[in-house]
Order: structure tokens, then sequence, then C-alpha cells
């Protein structure tokens, strides 16, 4: 019972320090951290569900955000006119000729009886020679597809469905990538594992920052549409202007208000719902089976338990997860712009969230990512509070003052460090500790 | 003539570059591999480590600037560089003894030392930041060019030129002393003896006498020093910016585990095969091509595997495919539970 109680605490305390910013600051500022809480605690579960129940260790966080955030093109945004005539096709039969030129090479390394060099020789002309395949038939339709008005679209586009489709999308994608990733990289051990998907979650993001033709690239794709009325539409409705005079507020404020309320109520919607499922599989004997594995793989093996294909099982669900979490983060920022993918921001930050909140402990993460979050954005006002605070006997004039303020905002760095070593050392179960079940 | 012509493009764009940035991932990896096998685990704060160095050298040349300090001709960081070590080996012990040591003690799995050196990446981070600020430093000065294209094209009258900065000779240089130097320590002193003692069985080494907290102690300033003269170099041939610090520390990686991580030559192995395998890949051959091939059979694309903005991706790719194929590397490195 006690516990209960201390989470209701918890949670209560995290409301109460959003409402503050709200009457100190601004509801607009409160309401958008919110918002942003609900995600980062949406992709922390994500890697709760791996790392607390499996001990999995996924760094790749950043790249399965950024594949959510791809399936927001390519499923809401309109298709680009002509690219059928400049060759678009050619794309698709260019990759499933890679694609079929690796399968091939797994087949030959699996099946056939060769010697290790020659399976190796072998493999190694099938790719290259795949690879060069299809750089030779994708190479002139992507160099057309980039010249149509490279100034607005110059990229596939997109299947001009509702937005809201692609969160699902996006998980799917996610996952659809996330198996192939842990079908080769899962069998490494945890060290290897954190370095391999961080690799490939950066590998991904280089094909996003560079495959214009898919993405835009770095030249980002904007006006993403929304599931939500935009600004501009609420404020000649009549029952917005009755708002606007009850609140005393201006229309312009109010209408954001209402459009980031209505993120807010889907957005909490589906984190409740990845909460309900993701606590009952914790409940369930999967999830007692995951933990088994998690304490001890040799013996979770010996009681016949397939420990690969669990792995695998974890290891995609929590990606997926992620990659909801990453396409709703898109949304709600209206563009794609890959180069804001930072491994900081998106891997790091989000661990720092599930080992704080208290990793096997799906309450736990969201607490995590709800504190962690805000005080990330709020960490730069009181860094520069604090700064001017302990310099305030120092002149205006002083450049160690005036250096000290302008650099102010990087004390966050140090601060999620400090919170993260601290908690490791003093509370390793974090914020609220796994339940013994 | 044609051939020596294309030699020279190769010398200049490939040979020459690899070698630098080779060095300087080799140094970087030579301090996560020596982390790992003494103290186990992977230590992802090491980039920040080289960008404390970097850092403590900025400002020391500063410093030293501003009194008139130089060093002939070569860049004044050089004069800096033993001080900084100085501050970065401190900086290193100050967190061991704060942060990495408890672990040690309490025998923590090698992931939760991985979780603990983000928290340190964050903090250092964080700090650098503080002190030094985000932006752009250049502190190179002192004469840029050992040989100049113009220079060499009149002295041998090719059409290509051959530059070589004066970066470029700093680093190569120190990083073949400061190798030499690290390997005659490991394999030649007690200590280095005792310390490969310990990296390989912690139990028997204790039983024999060897006194933990001494090799810890080296294993930090060994690191400090690899860190902040890595660090430096960089710094120097590119330029500092604490933001790109942080994405080195992947390419190090990905060469400590090419290599074969826990082995010394494996790190400086697969710091070359890192930085050649990223000018190989995108390099544009047509020029190349267009020295050797007679004029008729030059095809018109650039003849690039992977387009250059793809470069550090590269190390990735080669980081995930040693993983997947051998994942001890190439000289069979250590592997920790």
């Amino acid at each position: 019972m006690l516990d209960k109680q201390h989470i209701i605490l918890l949670f209560l305390s995290m409301f109460i320090l959003i409402a503050f910013v709200g009457f100190f600051q601004s509801w607009n500022l409160a309401l958008t951290i919110f918002n942003l809480c609900i995600i980062s605690s949406i992709m922390s579960l994500g890697i709760n569900i791996q790392w607390g129940n499996a001990g999995i260790v996924n760094f790749g966080v950043m790249g399965f955000a950024a594949l959510g955030g791809l399936a927001n093109i390519i499923v809401s945004m309109p298709p680009t006119a002509k690219v059928w005539d400049a060759g678009a096709i050619y794309i698709l039969i260019g990759m499933i000729i890679f694609i079929l030129s690796i399968i091939f090479s797994i087949l030959v390394w699996s099946k056939s009886g060769l010697s290790k060099k020659k399976k190796y020789i072998i493999n190694f002309l099938l790719i290259i020679l795949g690879y060069f395949l299809m750089r030779y038939i994708i190479d002139p339709p992507i160099r057309a597809i980039e010249a149509i008005e490279p100034a607005k679209t110059g990229y596939l586009g997109g299947l001009d469905l509702p937005v809201i489709i692609s969160w699902p999308i996006g998980g799917l994608l996610a996952a659809l990538i996330a198996y192939v990733i842990g079908k080769i990289s899962l069998g490494l051990r945890s060290d290897y594992l954190a370095i391999a998907t961080l690799g490939i979650s950066e590998i991904i993001i280089y094909i996003l920052k560079n495959e214009d033709w898919l993405s835009r690239g770095v030249k980002n794709v904007n006006g993403l549409p929304r599931p939500v009325p935009y600004e501009i539409d609420l404020q000649s409705e009549p029952w917005v202007l009755e708002l606007t005079k009850f609140f005393n507020i201006p229309v312009s404020e109010i209408s954001s208000i209402i459009v980031k309320l209505s993120y807010s109520c889907i957005f909490l919607l589906i984190l409740i719902g990845i909460l309900f499922l993701l606590e009952i599989a914790q409940k369930s004997p999967w999830g007692r089976m995951m933990r088994a594995i998690r304490d001890n793989e040799v013996s979770a093996n010996a009681m016949g338990k397939d420990i690969k294909t669990r792995h695998l099982q974890v290891f995609v669900i929590g990606s997926a997860i992620i990659g909801i979490a990453g396409a709703m983060l898109t949304t709600l920022d209206g563009q794609f712009t890959p180069v804001t993918y930072q491994p900081l921001r998106f891997t790091f930050l989000i661990w720092i969230m599930v080992i704080i909140g208290g990793s096997g402990n799906n309450f736990g993460s969201i607490i995590g990512g709800f504190l962690i979050w805000f005080f990330w954005v709020q960490s730069e006002p009181l860094g520069l509070w604090f700064i001017s605070q302990t310099t305030a006997y120092i002149s205006d004039t002083n450049i160690i003052k005036s250096h000290l303020l302008e650099n102010a905002a990087h004390i966050r760095l140090m601060f999620m460090g400090m919170i993260l070593l601290i908690t490791l050392r003093f509370a390793p179960k974090g914020l609220i500790p796994e339940v013994k079940r | 003539m044609e051939f020596l012509n294309s030699f020279i493009l190769i010398t200049n764009y490939i040979i020459i570059p690899g070698l630098t940035y080779g060095s300087q991932l080799a140094l970087g990896a030579l301090g996560i591999t020596i982390v790992y096998t003494v103290l186990r685990f992977s230590n992802f704060a090491h980039g920040e480590f080289m960008s404390f160095g970097t850092m403590s050298t900025i400002l020391l040349t500063w410093v030293f600037i501003d009194s008139n300090i130089k060093f002939g001709t070569f860049p004044t960081a050089i004069i800096a560089l033993p001080f900084s070590i100085i501050f970065t080996i401190i900086y290193c012990l100050l967190v061991d003894k704060f942060v990495f040591k408890f672990y040690r003690q309490q025998k923590s799995k090698s992931v939760i030392s991985l979780i603990v050196s983000i928290g340190v990446m964050f903090f250092t981070g964080g700090l650098i930041r503080f002190i030094i600020g985000p932006g752009d430093k250049n502190f190179m000065d002192g004469e840029r060019f050992i040989l100049k294209a113009k220079d060499f094209k009149m002295l041998t009258g090719l059409d290509e030129g051959l530059t070589i900065k004066s970066t470029q000779g700093v680093t190569i240089i120190l990083t073949i002393l400061l190798v030499i130097l690290l390997f005659w320590f490991l394999n030649k002193t007690k200590t280095g003896k005792s310390m490969r003692a310990y990296s390989d069985n912690h139990e028997l080494a204790l039983l024999s006498g060897i006194n933990p907290e001494k090799i810890v102690l080296i294993t930090w300033i060994i690191t400090g020093t690899l860190a902040c003269i890595a660090g430096t170099l960089y710094g120097l041939d590119k330029s500092y910016k604490p933001f790109t610090y942080l994405h080195l520390v992947l390419p190090i990686f990905a060469a400590a585990i090419v290599g074969g991580v826990g082995n010394p030559i494996g790190a400086i192995i697969g710091g070359f095969v890192i930085s050649f395998s990223e000018l190989l890949i995108t390099f544009a051959y047509k020029k190349f091509f267009f020295y050797i091939l007679p004029d008729n059979f030059l095809p018109d694309r650039l003849l690039q595997i992977l387009s250059t903005d793809y470069k550090i991706a590269v190390s990735f790719i080669i980081l995930v495919l040693v993983l997947l194929i051998k994942p001890t590397g190439i000289y069979k490195g250590k592997i920790i539970e």
C-alpha cells in the first residue's frame, strides 16, 4: 500500500511542478513541457522493457525515434508529382537487387559446404556486386528526383494519408529495423551491444541526413499535417472567442493552448494505453520469464527457455514503442529535421530517465521521463538564476561574471550528470524501485 | 611521370591525412583499451577526457601567448601540453576517486560502470562547455606548413602538389614517440609487467603481492596522458569544438574494437584501419584515373564508392561489420564478462 501512496505522491508533486511553470511563466510553456514529458515517458517505457525487464542495453533510441519521424513523411506528406516519370520504380528495383544479394550471401554463408576462406571471398564479391549494381540502377533516378523543384520538394513525398496513421506505421518501421538489428547483434555481450546499437543509430541518422530523395536530408521537411486544428482556424471560431472573453487573455494565446491541450489528450491516451499493455505483460507469465532470463540466463536456458528469441521479441517491442514516440514527436514539431537527432538528447537522456525513475518499473520510467525532461528544459533558467545569485556581488562589467552568465545554459549537462551519478551511487534502484513479485 | 603524379595525389589526399587521423584515433583507442583491460569497463567518458585535455591546452596556450612565450616555429600548444597533461591526469584521478572507485570495490557488472561513465561524460561535457563555451576555438599558431604545394611543384616539376601541414608532422612524430614509450613501459619495466599481470588475472596478481591501488593510479596516469595528447593533436589538426569530441568517441571505440579490445597493438592497427578505410571509401578516384588511364577510357562519374558526407558513417559501418563477423577484432582481444 505504501508503494501506491509513494507513486501517487511523486506524480502529484510532478504536476505541481508543471503547474508552477504555468502560474509563474506561462501556461503555453507548461503545456509544451507537459507534451514533451509524455513523449519522453513513452520512449523511456520502451527502454525500460528492454533494460529493466530483459537486461538488454539498447543505445539506439535516437535511430528508432528518427525512423518514427520518417514514417510521418512517408504517410502524411502529399506525393511529389512526376516522381514516377523520374523513375522512382528503379529505386525500388535497385534496393531489391541489393537486398537479394545480401540474402543470397547469407544463404551461401549458412548452407554451402565451402571452406571459410572461400565463403569470405564469395560473400564479399556478392555484396560488392550487389552494391554497385544498385548504385548503377538507382543513381540516375535519384538525381532526377532530387532535381524536381529542389527548393520545395526534390524527394519522393508521401502517401497523403492522415498523419495519425504514421504513429503505428512509425512503430512498425522501427520494429522492422529492430528485427534486423536484433537478429544480427543480440548475440553480442552487453558492452558491445551498446556500442553496436549506438553505431547503427548513427548510421540511420547519416542516411536520413544524406539521402535527399527519401527525407530531403538537411533541407528538412516542413509543414507536416496535423491531427489537431490549426491556431489560425481556431481564432475565428465563436466558442474560442467566447473563451477569450471569459479568461481575458489574448486570442492567439488561447488558441495555441487549445491546440496543445488537444495534443496532450491524445498523447495521454496513448501513454495510458501503452502503460496498461506493458503492466499486463509484466504481470503475465511472459514477464516473469523475461525477468528470469535477465537474472540468470543459464538457468533460464536450462528450464527450456529460448533466450535468443525472447531477447529478439523484447528488443522489437521496445523499439516499436520508441518508434511510436518518435513519430508523435515529429508530428508535434510539425517538421522533420534530421540534424536535431543527437545521441546526447535522444539516447543518453532517455537512459538517465529510466535509471532515475527506477529500472524495471513502468511507473518509474514515466516519472523519470517527466522529471528529467522538466529539469532538462528548466535547468537553463535555473542555472542562469543560480549564477546571477551567486555572482550578485560582482560588478556587471567583470569578464568572469559575463562569461559565467553566457555559459550558464551548459550547467544542465553537469546537472544531468550529477543526478545520474548520485542516483547510481546512493539509490541505484531509482525513485520507484522494481516491484518484488 | 603520370604514374608519379597519381602517386603524389594519393599521398596528398589519402596517405598523409590517413596517417594523421589514424594516429589520433590510435592514441584515443589506446586509452580506451587500457581502461577496458585493467579496470574492465567501456569508458564512454573518454572523448570528454580528451576534450578536457584539449581545453586545458587551449587555456594554457592563451596564457603562454599572452606572456610572449613561444616555441620557435612550432605551435605554442606543444609547450602547454606537459602542463595540460598534468591537469588531465588530476581530473581523471579525481573522477576515479569520487566515482569509479566505488563500483570497482563493489565489483559491479561492467554495464553498470558503463552507465556510470555516461554520467561522467555528461558532467565533464557540461563542465567543459561551462568553462570554455561551446564555440569553435582555433589555437594553432606558428608555421602552418612543413611543405607547401607550390614549393613542391617548383621543386619536382610535377603537376600534383604535395602539402604537409605542420600539425600533421607533429601528430605523426609525437604518436610514434608515445607508442614506443608506452610499449617500452608495458613490456620492459616492472610496473608495466605487473599491470599486465593484473589485467590478465586480478586474483592471481593480488596473491603475488601486486598493489591494486598503484595499478589503478598508473592506469589513469597513462589514460590521462594519452587522452590529453590525442585530444590536443586532433584539436590542432582540425579545430576544437566540445561538441565534436562527443562524436569522436564512436570512431575511437570502433578503432579499439576493430583491432581487438584489450590489445594495445590492436588499438593502433584499428586506428589506421578506420582512418584509411574512411578516406579510401569516400575518395573520388576520377583524378587518379585521369593520370593513369588513356583519355578515351576516362569515365564521366566521380568514381566515389560513398559520398564524402558518409565519411564518419564508414567507421560505424566497419565497427558493426567487425562486431558481427569477428567480435574479438583483428588481434584477438580480451572478452570480459
